[in-house]
């Protein structure tokens, strides 16, 4: 196991450490910050206040995760969050996606089913990828994940509940879950990848491979699809590219546009 | 330097969470190292939920209730993650002055996953839950049907989840 101190000087250690935790914490942060634009416009006041809540946990995780990455000396963990080109990112393309057609402050259009579904499949990959990092070689990861791990467990029940009830009903409400199931499944590989770098993340006992993670996540869906009649996918794909390589689409452009327009403002200002 | 010591601890028993002023860190039990050396202090504690907004104003109230404090000339406090925090560090005090605040404090989880929670008014057994995400990421809402009041609850966390 190591401490940061023993990571700085191992340069190619520390090289596949921080490519995965710029991986979880551009995650993290994106997806944190999609569910933001969900504030106000979920279907009830008592999902606006659960939503907004996850989102905020989910935002802190992103915190702690670019925190590590200060603490290896890759830079303010403000500026790693806001202050890097799209090009730069790591995060899974799906994650990135706009919550719908509209803009949060004039007509949004926002797909609540793909919300869900989006939300629900991250949910659980991340818990399986915490699961993992539990047993990570570098302790302050470890750590962190302990602490993750706990809070996921209640964004994955709220997540659950969702998911079951909308896709258990018949009518307009299910087929608009199997349509964002079929969605969402297009991408999703792109989260459960590891990307360029995975030979040497797992070579280092960092996490479990992309292969591992992939059964894992199927393997827990497997009872929850087949209690709801949905097909087992044959493939989880990455339609529009691979993210950890770098490869983003508009959204995320634009994403990054607007949230760092205060900060770049004034990046000395705290916060 | 006894004394300091006491007296730092008491200043610690001060500083109250900014969102229910009954109740301390240390009730709540993120404090988990204090030193004193040389007029220097040293506070360890821990995050209760990582994306808590209050977190920072505690950094900094604490600071300055530690700052006060005869024969102290310097003051570090750090936030770490391990051990993590869980709602059974919440103290037995903790747990009344929650209560008098109108919080239910946090039950035992059990092995199944569900949790019953009292009434903190009346103590009836004969509740339901609202909403598991309350106004804050470590509180959930429900509903008393003896008294017919909605009331908070500390939300049950621990390394077995
Ligand atoms: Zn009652």
């Amino acid at each position: 196991m190591k401490t940061v101190e023993e990571a700085k000087q191992d340069a190619s250690y520390k090289s596949a450490l921080t490519e995965l935790l710029y991986q979880l914490a551009d995650d993290d942060f994106i997806v944190a910050y999609r569910g933001s634009e969900w504030l106000g416009l979920a279907p009830h006041i008592e999902e606006d206040v659960a939503f907004s809540s996850i989102s905020q946990d989910t935002m802190g995780h992103a915190t702690m995760f670019y925190q590590l990455l200060e603490e290896l000396g890759e830079g303010d963990a403000d500026h790693l969050a806001h202050g890097r080109t799209p090009a730069e990112r790591k995060n899974a393309i799906i994650l990135e996606e706009v919550n719908g057609p509209g803009h949060y402050l004039k007509e949004p259009r926002y797909d609540w089913a793909f919300a869900v579904v989006r939300h629900y499949f991250y949910t659980l990959a991340k818990k399986i990828r915490m699961e993992s990092v539990k047993q990570s070689s570098y302790e302050p990861l470890q750590h962190v994940a302990v602490k993750v791990n706990m809070e996921l467990y209640y964004h994955h029940m709220h997540w659950k509940t969702w998911f079951m009830q909308l896709t258990g009903t018949q009518g307009e409400a299910r087929e608009r879950m199997l349509t964002a199931v079929e969605t969402v499944l297009e991408d999703f590989g792109g989260v459960l990848t590891l990307g360029p770098k995975e030979d040497e993340i797992t070579k280092h006992g960092l996490i479990e491979g992309e292969e591992f993670q992939r059964k894992r996540w199927l393997q827990e869906i497997k009872p929850i699809f087949e209690s709801l009649n949905i097909e087992m996918p044959k493939a989880l794909g990455m339609k529009r590219g691979n993210g950890r390589a770098g490869e983003h689409t508009e959204d995320l452009d634009s994403a990054i546009d607007t949230l760092t327009e205060v900060y770049r403002q004034d990046p000395a200002a705290t916060w | 330097m006894t004394l300091v010591k006491d007296s730092v601890m008491t200043s610690l028993e001060s500083v109250k969470d900014p969102e229910i002023d009954t109740v301390s860190v240390i009730d709540l039990g993120m404090v988990e190292d204090v030193s004193f050396e040389d007029g220097h202090v040293s506070v360890k504690m821990l995050p209760t939920f990582m994306g808590c907004p209050a977190l920072e104003i505690i950094q900094k109230n604490v600071e300055e209730a530690l700052y006060k404090v005869e024969g102290v000339d310097s003051v570090e406090v750090k936030f770490i993650n391990n051990p993590p925090w869980t709602s059974d560090r919440i103290t037995e005090q903790g747990h009344v002055r929650l209560r008098e605040f109108g919080i239910a404090p946090p039950p035992t989880h059990s092995d199944s996953g569900e949790w019953h929670v009292d009434c903190p008014y009346c103590g009836s057994t004969y509740t339901t839950m609202e909403n598991i995400f309350g106004p804050t990421a470590c509180r959930s809402i429900l509903y008393c049907k003896g008294c017919k009041n909605p009331f908070e609850a500390m939300k049950p966390v621990s390394t077995i989840m």
